[in-house]
């Protein structure tokens, strides 16, 4: 329960509802265990996007990294926030049940950083 | 007849007269009508003449105490000035300290004024409200001294001008502008726990002590100085803090509850806006002074641990995020110097990898951490500038919906993993990066729910430069988000090779040969 006290009525609007985004959603991407990355990053796409072009993202940044070319995709493990989940590359955010402010966490079991450090 | 001269007052009558004596209670409209802001947090008070004035400053004493500091500070900044004293700091790295102070700081002593003239205004005892109004004169005055102490670095070196334009609109500067519009926008008990107390007295001595021993230390006489001469002022202010949790909990043991979730709020969101200050002493000061770990240890985990003890005769328990800040002690510093050194494109200051004797000092200071963690990513990092393929992550980041800091905090006792928490309110979700925001967070989520988080605003397209038209089909929100910040393209990329190294370099020179 609120344990906001004000003097007055306050209501207002969520700064980040989907509305603001103009048939887009937000959508986090976090690399765990590759902490060089220093934090997730931040996307708008529309929900009818394929997952593919997150991956694209993803390459375009992580990349970067020393550990990227060694992962071995069919071991990657996914998480939808806390949820374990299975994206398929063809199929949409929404089809794949990617809503706005999801936070994808992707894991690539082995690979834990440089010099195992987790970054 | 004669003639008798009445005796001068004494000072302790002259503040009364100032404070209690031009003080009075309305007729025309009830008190409560008049001074609402008082009452609705919560806080019960019952007897206002009981609050104790700290310091009995009446206005006379006030402007002779200040103007006295005023007049050696200006005279050691224009000696400082003639004499090139920019050119007698340790290196030109040190300048950037003074451009992440410059946007982060003043801007907040600014709001501070703001603060507590609202305080000024709506507490209804004449003792805190004359406290109140000479605190924020004192606030208003070192915005000032401390640009003015900078100003003369802004004729050398770049990216300084435009960090009044940034305090709203740059990322890594929503941290401490958030903390403020935070405690401006609650009432007046809980400005003044999160300001007058949290900040004032636990933390504040963990910016200004560094900054100051910093600037002594790097041969910087300017913000030395001005460091000085707010420093007096801040013995004021602690006390101040101080006297108003006191008279808030000795009013009525119903305040206890409120003061104590304040203070666990406050004690938290001061400590993530002061992760900034860790890489600064750690990182960023060329001639180190402690280290972060130890300056937490010294400042909150000492003193902050014994204020905490004497307040516990009235119910108040040491916060709830105090373990936590002890173990994150010996990671903050290097996670925020990752997360400004990968972004070189994006910040008005340079970054760096720390030479190979630097590195050896931050093993020796963080024994437990920076072997283990650190040490072989900044390596990396150094390697790869020097081939040619300097670290840049281009991408935007998620930030805390509380404190707005970027994800970048481990899971507690797992420093390989990011710590993520999450709300739902309303149906929508909203990300904190700890417990401690999360908590905040579900208190008021109706208050967080309006964070200005500055990348979700770019991809709204509300940071873009006049003139850009966010409905053209081919219109791609950010493209233009320097110009948007004003963001002096010659500030940005590492210092390795930046031209304030160069020119900072090519002026000794000068200034020693022929």
């Amino acid at each position: 329960m609120t344990m906001l006290k004000t003097l007055a009525p306050y209501e207002f609007k969520s700064r980040d509802a989907v509305e603001n985004y103009k048939g887009r959603q937000l959508l986090y991407v976090n690399w765990e265990r590759h902490r060089m990355f220093s934090r997730p990053f931040v996307l708008a796409m529309k929900p009818e996007t394929p997952f593919s072009a997150v991956v694209d993202e993803m390459a375009a940044c992580f990349s970067y990294h020393p550990d990227w070319q060694h992962i071995d995709w069919d071991k990657a493990i996914w998480q939808n926030g806390n949820t374990p989940f299975t994206p398929d590359r063809n199929k949409t955010l929404a089809e794949n049940g990617i809503g706005h402010k999801d936070l994808i966490r992707f894991q690539t079991p082995g690979l834990d950083g440089i010099a195992g450090t987790g970054y | 007849m004669d003639m008798k001269a009445s005796k001068k007052l004494g000072l302790k009558e002259r503040y009364a007269l100032m404070t209690r004596d031009l003080a009075w209670n309305t007729t025309y409209q009830p008190m409560d009508k008049v001074f609402p802001q008082t009452t609705y947090e919560g806080i019960k008070i019952h007897d206002w003449d009981k609050w104790e004035d700290p310091f009995r400053l009446t206005m006379d004493a006030y402007w002779k105490y200040q103007s006295e500091k005023e007049r050696k500070l200006y005279a050691i900044l224009d000696g400082f000035n003639q004499n090139n004293g920019h050119l007698s700091v340790t290196d030109a790295r040190y300048i950037n300290v003074l451009k992440l102070f410059l946007g982060s700081t003043p801007p907040l002593e600014l709001m501070a004024a703001r603060g507590f003239s609202m305080m000024g205004r709506q507490m209804n005892g004449a003792g805190p409200r004359v406290a109140c109004q000479m605190q924020a004169v004192d606030e208003y005055r070192h915005f000032q001294t401390q640009i003015h102490s900078i100003s003369n670095y802004n004729k050398y070196y770049n990216g300084m001008d435009e960090f009044a334009h940034q305090q709203s609109r740059m990322w890594y500067l929503s941290d401490g502008k958030s903390f403020f519009d935070d405690a401006i926008t609650a009432g007046p008990f809980e400005f003044m726990v999160a300001i007058g107390f949290a900040f004032e007295y636990v933390l504040t001595n963990i910016l200004f002590v560094p900054f100051i021993s910093g600037a002594a230390y790097n041969g910087d006489m300017a913000a030395m100085t001005v460091g000085f001469s707010a420093q007096s002022d801040e013995a004021r202010h602690m006390t101040l803090g101080l006297e108003c949790i006191k008279f808030m909990l000795e009013q009525d043991p119903d305040n206890l509850p409120i003061v104590q979730r304040w203070i666990d709020k406050w004690t938290w969101r001061g400590t993530r806006k002061l992760a900034a200050v860790g890489m600064m002493m750690d990182y960023m000061l060329p001639k180190r002074i402690m280290s972060f770990k130890e300056a937490w240890e010294m400042y909150v985990e000492e003193n902050g641990g014994a204020l905490f003890k004497d307040l516990a005769r009235y119910g108040i328990t040491i916060p709830k995020c105090f373990g936590q800040t002890i173990e994150e002690k010996e990671h903050v510093s290097h996670q925020s110097w990752i997360g400004f050194y990968m972004k070189p494109g994006a910040t008005p200051f340079h970054t760096w990898i720390p030479t190979p004797d630097e590195m050896d000092w931050l093993s020796e200071k963080y024994p437990n951490t920076f072997d283990k963690y650190y040490r072989p990513v900044l390596e990396f990092f150094d390697a790869q500038e020097k081939a040619g393929n300097r670290f840049d992550n281009k991408t935007a980041p998620m930030n805390c919906q509380v404190c707005v800091s970027t994800m970048k905090f481990n899971e507690p006792g797992d420093p390989m993993e990011m710590c993520f928490r999450e709300s739902i309110y309303k149906g929508e979700k909203f990300h904190t990066c700890s417990d401690h925001c999360k908590e905040i967070f579900d208190n008021e989520p109706e208050k967080y729910i309006q964070t200005f988080i500055s990348s979700h605003q770019v991809l709204q397209g509300n940071c873009e430069p006049e003139g850009v038209d966010v409905n053209a089909p081919d219109f791609q929100p950010g493209k233009q988000i320097l110009d948007y910040w004003k963001l002096d393209k010659r500030a940005l990329g590492d210092f390795n090779g930046s031209e304030d190294q160069k020119n900072f370099a090519a002026w000794r020179e000068q200034a020693t040969k022929n």
